[in-house]
């Protein structure tokens, strides 16, 4: 019985079979990068560079310790003479040959794209939530021009903009500080926030918020008590699309700070340090960053086809 | 007036009834809610698009700003279009956009195809297919330098194991490099295509497949007469939108290669960079940047017109 198809369009059992077992093959194939460095942290410098690979090693956090440390290496007998190392991670550090100097500049790094990408996040999605409500509901003149234009910003290459941007910047003093980025980043997000948010806004009902007019609000309190909370879930996926971008923007991160307001992408690539070799810490920080984004890509399935086509498709 | 209007005013508390008792309001509403993006819009993209155009006219540098500014006319232009090192750059940003996106085109579908079956566990298989286009391409072409390694990178490894020429290198052979990058921009963006694909299957009626199914079309039949014309403007849509992201790309191939060796993966959006931040030729830089805008802004209006195209869907 269970072989009878549904109706005449349901695949066979056997194509279906056939369609899993070539999509789980490409699947697996596209991961493996993804979890080679995953394990690549968790291994030694010199496992990190055995040849043939290794895929099972010995576990060290050598590579999270050289991450989050700075080094400097020190003679057989000054190592000798040091009193006992206090911590697991001090011994980890002394089994190289090594003390410890100091903390790296990985959690100011990251620090920096937590603080840029949650200000900016904020920021566009407030601006992008009122004018998606009023594009949405208000007869705004040139509406559809005024729509693509803030969309076209976002289609200009980062560099293009980078080159006047980085001159206002050094006029007003915003160069490597936190608020350029911030500004920059909400600037950037605002077209992605406006189209995404009146997609969710265009599918609540006007009713909603004419009923409670009706009922004595004004258009500001029908907005607040009625919109917002209907809105909650567009708002929510508009945040994490906005907080992905800024988290993962490297032109402008690159271009426009050096120290002091540097984020994650542009710091990464430099972890590799001494010789060139230290591929587990490199790991260990490409894994720290890139964890948030793929637990937000899961909570996000549904929603994925609508953000990356601005709002147009909703499946 | 009505009994809608009495009860409103009369619950309104004083500094909104003045607004909306004068009918402004929404309009007023609208202007404030509209007003702070086009602001900001016009801070942080139109003042400085305005200002690199003037720029392209001028031999500033960046880096001596104190020297005098010279209108110099149309020379920058002319400089950067019958420069032989830009046709170069022009050349190997086709050859990237080319193969990069007829490979993601041509394996987003198939993959779409196969999950539009709906086989057991689909949907949780297509979300993993998706997470590599989430991920800060930069990083991505940090770590995938490390599977390029020619003594030990796994990349390496694997195309040897099945015969491969031995000790090869990836990033630094001028005839491998153009497609190291193509590959790794495949391997992240072909999830990007077969998302917009199978939407764009998926919206295709049910009813289409059973009249042709009465008709005992053949399978073939049913791929190019109702699938193919059906997801076409799904398919130009992602066509248009990967030629406008690869074509303006840099931050993975800026950490995959720099554009090297040499400049063979030198595509514009790096020389463009390498211009304006290391040789500090900003009038220079501020034309080509001009030029690749155009050439974007041109694609872009095509692809909203699809997008609006598919939205009504």
């Amino acid at each position: 019985m269970k072989n009878i198809p549904l109706s005449p369009l349901e695949p066979s059992a056997r194509s279906k079979w056939l369609a899993g077992s070539v999509v789980i093959t490409y699947a697996v194939i596209s991961l493996i990068p993804l979890l080679w460095i995953f394990m690549t942290s968790f291994r030694t410098p010199q496992d990190a560079i055995a040849y043939p690979p290794k895929v099972v090693t010995e576990q060290s956090l050598i590579g999270y310790v050289n991450l989050f440390t700075t080094r400097s290496r020190v003679s057989a007998e000054e190592l000798a003479s040091l009193p006992p190392p206090k911590t697991w991670y001090e011994s980890l550090v002394r089994d190289q040959q090594m003390i410890l100097a100091g903390p790296s500049r990985f959690i100011d790094r990251y620090s920096n794209s937590l603080l840029i990408g949650f200000g900016s996040t904020l920021l566009s999605v407030v601006l992008g939530t009122l004018a998606a409500y009023a594009f949405s509901r208000f007869r705004v003149p040139g509406k559809q021009d005024l729509l693509f234009f803030i969309l076209s910003t976002r289609m200009m290459p980062p560099i293009a903009i980078a080159i006047p941007v980085y001159l206002m910047f050094r006029n007003v003093g915003l160069n490597d500080t936190h608020i350029g980025l911030v500004l920059l980043y909400t600037v950037v997000n605002l077209s992605l926030s406006v189209w995404l948010l009146q997609g969710f806004m265009d599918e609540i009902p006007r009713e909603y918020e004419e009923a409670a007019m009706v009922d004595g609000y004004t258009r500001w309190q029908a907005f607040v008590k009625v919109v917002l909370p209907q809105a909650a879930t567009g708002i929510a996926t508009t945040s994490i699309f906005c907080l992905i971008f800024a988290w993962n923007e490297y032109a402008f991160a690159l271009l426009l700070t050096s120290g002091t307001a540097q984020t994650s992408p542009p710091f990464i690539p430099t972890i590799i340090g001494e010789g060139g070799l230290d591929w587990p810490a490199m790991a260990a920080g490409t894994t720290l960053f890139l964890l948030p984004v793929l637990f937000f890509t899961v909570l996000l399935r549904r929603h994925l086809l609508r953000g990356v086509t601005f709002g147009a498709i909703r499946k | 007036m009505s009994y809608v209007q009495t009860r409103l005013i009369a619950s309104t508390p004083m500094r909104f009834r003045l607004l909306s008792a004068q009918g402004l309001s929404d309009r007023a509403l609208a202007w404030l809610f509209v007003g702070p993006t086009i602001v900001l819009l016009l801070a942080f993209n139109i003042f400085p698009l305005l200002w690199t155009i003037y720029l392209s006219f001028t031999n500033f540098r960046a880096n001596r700003p104190n020297a005098d500014t010279l209108w110099v006319g149309i020379s920058n232009y002319q400089r950067v279009l019958g420069d032989e090192t830009i046709w170069e750059n022009f050349r190997a940003t086709a050859h990237f956009l080319v193969w990069s996106i007829a490979l993601q085109l041509l394996l987003g579908f198939g993959l779409a195809l196969l999950l539009n079956r709906r086989f057991r566990s689909h949907s949780f298989w297509s979300t993993a297919i998706l997470l590599p286009m989430m991920l800060a391409p930069a990083v991505v072409g940090t770590f995938w330098k490390y599977f390029f390694e020619p003594q030990y990178g796994i990349f390496n490894y694997i195309i040897n194991f099945f015969g491969g020429p031995g000790t090869f290198t990836m990033l630094g052979d001028t005839q491998l490099s153009p497609w190291a990058i193509v590959l790794v921009d495949t391997w992240m963006w072909t999830p990007y295509v077969m998302l917009l694909l199978l939407a764009g299957l998926r919206s295709i009626p049910a009813y289409l497949y059973e009249a042709a199914e009465i008709d005992r079309a053949s399978a073939w039949t049913k791929f190019w007469r109702i699938t193919l014309p059906m997801v076409m403007p799904f398919i130009i849509l992602a066509l248009l939108f990967r030629t406008i992201e690869n074509f303006k790309m840099f931050d993975l191939v800026d950490q995959l290669t720099n554009g090297g060796p040499g400049s063979v993966t030198e595509l514009a959006s790096i020389h463009l960079k390498r211009e304006a931040f290391e040789k500090w030729r900003t009038g220079y830089a501020s034309a080509l940047a001009i030029i690749m805008f155009v050439s974007i802004y041109g694609l872009s209006l095509v692809a909203v017109r699809f997008l609006d195209k598919v939205k009504q869907r």
